[in-house]
């Protein structure tokens, strides 16, 4: 989500300062790399402000971290609106992100988009009225496997469908954490309705072991 | 050296080399966008692909260095089709609104685009635009017909040392800008107009004014600052209408500064256009002989010892020598150039010219500079030394009050007082300028326009001899000057004769009532009511201070408007030339001199430009040397003597304000409200 917003400006916080807690763990992220290479620091320092900072980075925080690396504003500007997982606005605390790409596609991501935007009312990009919901279409999510996957904040939900997402929007409307991962009779990744591989695979001289 | 075979033609380049260095040198023409000589590398625009054997694909010859036995064809079919599919792809967004750009006529897109573009294109969907942007008062973007070469990201973050441009977003939502709203606050960023290879940058003040097939070119010398970048005046019928810069490796590479480049609106205002006399306390337009006729009477009448004459910071060097001959042939000695009233002796050269040449300064390896900031008073200066800086194996070190420099300086103080330490041997910056190679020393002009400026001079002296910063090889003691007139004016003994007066003493007497008529060729820049009851003859080009004291206004010729010799800073002498005539009855500044001592009744020796030159050469043969340094002896100079504790200041409050014309030209009171460090309020001028 970059920063433009339409063309309306979004508001912004005056000042942004990491928690004496996140300056040490800036100060260990800008340790691992050589001297006078701190700039190379900037993405994690800039997913942290995010994480500090409800799930969005403020103009405010990109000067800091500008100010903490010995980096023009601009430059850190560059990066920030360069990688699409920075949101640059303020995004609900439920932050939806839906992938398309192929795998989920051709598996329903479309039911899945279509479940998200029936049951909050609101369209890719957009945040509810309530400001709890924001969604997002996002490229692959490294999930393919148990595709189709909607992401909502840290936590993947997976092999989902139309009902099934609306039952987890209902499920996060009321304030619960659904448990994460699969959505159907699954163990993570494995195959769905138990193994299919290695089932007659013997080592005892008997079967019909390839 | 690497051998390669370019077109069927081997040729030998050095090592290091790219392929399309190696094309330029052999005389074979790479379009290209991105790529600029005086900037770092990209490859990002990808016109510039030519076919390399045995390699799999075409390859960005920008980027692409040499190597031995390389077989490179330029315009083979493989190389073609890639221009014209890279060329298809940049128009698929670049607006077709040619008619209503800027760049029209001079723009490279369009020049590439009529050897490598196809007739009509294939995308059928909807261009890309970008949103408006507003770049200040100076740049106009227009980001919609922007290729995203990154050309102006570049020179704002290495040449201008002010990073405040990038490329934010991805793919089709990239966009060249400053993210946040904000003006480009550079002195120099004029010259992204001239990067932009397309109408995306175009000069804001210049829109939509003029075509550039039809604009008349002069080439010429600016003298907004003491650098003298050559530069082109472009104009058409009786107007300047815009500047640019030449190519001039030793002087300004290809760069001008913003005062240099914009404050050509100022010479079509405030100009004084006829002579005026003042009568009853208001001046009142006179004819050309009513005018001489006064002035040469109050000249004439007056004792030799009662008249003096002060030139101002954008004299030619020709009406220098004609005024003072004249006061000469009245027997008068009290001249002065140095309005800012510096106290440099004009009898030795080397302490007052920026003795290393400006493109010494590659060979520097520290720099100290003493009371300048050359960010402002010599933007292009500044530029190379930044340049120097980038090149690593490189430290300055500044005395003189905080600026925001565009290279680390190391803070020495803001007094006289670390200079005399370092002379004395008490200051740890000694050993650092000892230990260098090629120690440079830069004065600036106001480190000597104060009352102590002969002790300092000494003092700098001294050092530059102590620390070896003079040698056979090696001459590295500068003064920066910021008046293109000054060193011009010195090297023709424009100062003080014996016995004479000096500006202070010219204003002094003024306001006693010892000196009774002032001559001010074109000086304005000091305070004008310290000429008291005096009759103040003003020749020059605009209605600036100096004008509004005049009790008789000659009207002259700007530097555009008149043949002119200029000396900047280093010591180069080099021609101004005429784009147009001086409006209404103003007339070239010499030819009013030589008018004038005809009604003296005392003929200068001169009746054409040749001739005031060939006498201007016989008495000083420097001046034949046009366009080249001439080297200067090294002698001592400066009294010693007591100090002062004051600090140093910076005689430039206003960058876009110093002088007449910078004075008069909108544009320039536009940046001196919006881009200027401290902001003025808004003056009567604005808008």
């Amino acid at each position: 989500m970059s920063g433009d917003n339409g063309g309306n400006p979004v508001e912004q916080p005056a000042s942004f300062e990491f928690t004496p807690e996140n300056i040490a763990r800036a100060r260990a992220l800008i340790a691992k790399y050589p001297e006078g290479r701190q700039a190379s620091a900037v993405l994690p320092l800039l997913y942290l402000a995010q994480e500090q900072h409800e799930n969005w980075v403020p103009r405010a925080a990109m000067d800091y971290i500008g100010a903490m690396l010995d980096m023009a504003p601009i430059r850190v500007y560059e990066v920030a609106t360069f990688y699409t997982m920075f949101n640059l606005r303020p995004v609900g605390p439920y932050f939806l992100q839906v992938c398309t790409t192929t795998p989920c596609w051709l598996r329903g991501s479309d039911a899945v988009l279509d479940a998200c935007r029936s049951k909050l009312g609101i369209d890719i990009d957009e945040r509810t009225a309530d400001g709890r919901f924001t969604i997002v279409e996002v490229e692959c999510l490294g999930a393919c496997v148990n595709a189709p996957v909607l992401r909502v904040n840290d936590d993947n939900y997976e092999d989902l469908d139309g009902p099934r997402t609306l039952a987890l929007l209902d499920a996060l409307a009321r304030g619960e954490k659904p448990p994460r991962g699969p959505t159907i009779e699954r163990q993570n990744a494995a195959p769905v309705g138990g193994p299919t591989t290695l089932t007659t695979l013997r080592f005892d001289g008997g079967g019909d072991a390839a | 050296m690497p051998k390669l075979t370019i077109n069927g033609t081997e040729v030998e380049v050095p090592p290091g080399y790219t392929i399309l260095q190696a094309c330029n040198q052999a005389g074979i023409e790479v379009p290209h966008f991105c790529f600029h000589q005086r900037l770092a590398i990209a490859g990002n625009c990808r016109m510039c692909l030519v076919e390399q054997e045995k390699a799999p694909k075409p390859v960005a010859s920008c980027a692409m260095p040499v190597a031995d036995g390389m077989v490179v064809h330029t315009n083979s079919p493989l190389a073609q089709k890639a221009r014209k599919g890279v060329m298809e792809f940049l128009l698929i967004n670049h607006p077709l609104d040619c008619p209503i750009c800027d760049q029209g006529g001079e723009c490279d897109l369009q020049d590439e685009a009529m050897a490598y573009g196809k007739d009509r294109g294939r995308y059928q969907e909807a261009k890309r635009a970008v949103r408006a942007k507003d770049f200040g008062p100076l740049v106009k973007a227009t980001m919609t017909r922007c290729i995203h070469c990154t050309r102006c990201i570049r020179f704002a973050a290495d040449v201008a040392g002010v990073p405040d441009l990038g490329g934010t977003g991805r793919g089709e939502n990239m966009e060249v800008g400053t993210y946040v709203e904000k003006a480009l606050t550079s002195e120099l960023s004029g010259n992204m107009i001239d990067l932009c290879p397309v109408g995306a940058l175009t000069s804001k003040p210049y829109a939509f004014e003029a075509r550039a097939w039809e604009l008349r070119k002069t080439e010429s010398i600016d003298v907004v600052d003491a650098v003298g970048t050559n530069i082109r005046l472009d104009a058409r019928g009786q107007a300047v209408l815009r500047i640019l810069p030449r190519v001039n490796e030793d002087v300004n590479e290809e760069w001008l500064s913003d005062k240099g480049r914009f404050v050509v609106d100022g010479l079509l205002k405030r100009r004084l256009d006829r002579p005026y006399i003042r009568r009853n306390g208001k001046l009142v337009e006179a004819s050309w002989p009513e005018a001489l006729t006064i002035a040469a009477e109050r000249l004439g009448k007056a004792s030799a010892d009662r008249i003096a004459a002060i030139a101002g910071d954008l004299c030619d060097v020709e009406s220098m020598l004609a005024l003072k001959e004249v006061m000469t042939s009245l027997g008068s000695t009290n001249l002065d150039c140095r309005q800012d009233g510096a106290k440099t002796p004009a009898a030795v050269r080397s302490s007052y010219i920026f003795n290393s040449a400006i493109a010494g300064i590659d060979k520097a390896d520290v720099v100290l500079l003493i009371g300048t900031n050359p960010r402002q008073e010599a933007p292009v200066i500044n530029a190379r030394l930044r340049k120097r800086y980038l090149k690593g194996g490189f430290k300055a070190g500044q005395i003189g009050p905080f600026f925001d420099s565009t290279f680390p300086v190391t803070a020495l103080g803001e007094g006289p007082a670390v200079l005399q330490a370092l002379v004395e041997g008490n200051h740890a910056w000694l050993d650092v300028l000892k230990s260098a190679q090629n120690p440079m020393i830069i004065m600036g002009s106001g480190a000597v326009a104060r009352a102590d400026g002969l002790a300092i001079l000494d003092l700098a002296c001294r050092l530059a001899d102590a620390v070896g910063a003079v040698r056979e090889d090696w001459n590295g003691f500068n003064v920066l000057q910021r008046a293109a007139s000054r060193v011009g004016g010195l090297d023709i003994g424009f100062v003080p004769g014996p016995g004479g007066r000096d500006l202070d003493g010219i204003l002094d007497g003024a306001s006693k009532g010892e000196v009774e008529v002032v001559y001010l060729l074109g000086a304005d820049e000091f305070d004008v009511s310290r000429l008291g009851n005096a009759f103040v003859i003003y020749q020059g080009h605009h209605g600036d201070a100096g004008a509004g004291r005049a009790d008789i206004v000659l009207p002259g010729a700007a530097y555009t408007e008149k043949n002119g010799t200029y000396v900047n800073t280093e010591g180069r002498v080099q021609l101004g030339r005429l784009a147009v005539y001086p409006p209404g009855e103003a007339k070239e500044d010499w030819r009013v001199l030589r008018a004038l001592s005809e009604h003296l009744g005392r003929a200068l020796p001169y009746d054409s430009l040749p001739q005031l030159r060939q006498h201007m050469l016989s008495l000083f043969p420097l001046f034949a040397q046009v366009d080249d340094v001439v080297a200067t002896a090294w002698q001592d100079f400066g009294v010693q003597g007591p100090v002062s504790g004051a600090d140093f200041a910076y005689p430039i409050d206003t960058y876009y304000m110093t002088d007449p014309i910078s004075r008069a030209s909108p544009t320039m009171a536009e940046c001196a409200v919006s881009l200027a460090p401290n902001p003025l309020s808004k003056t009567g001028t604005h808008g």
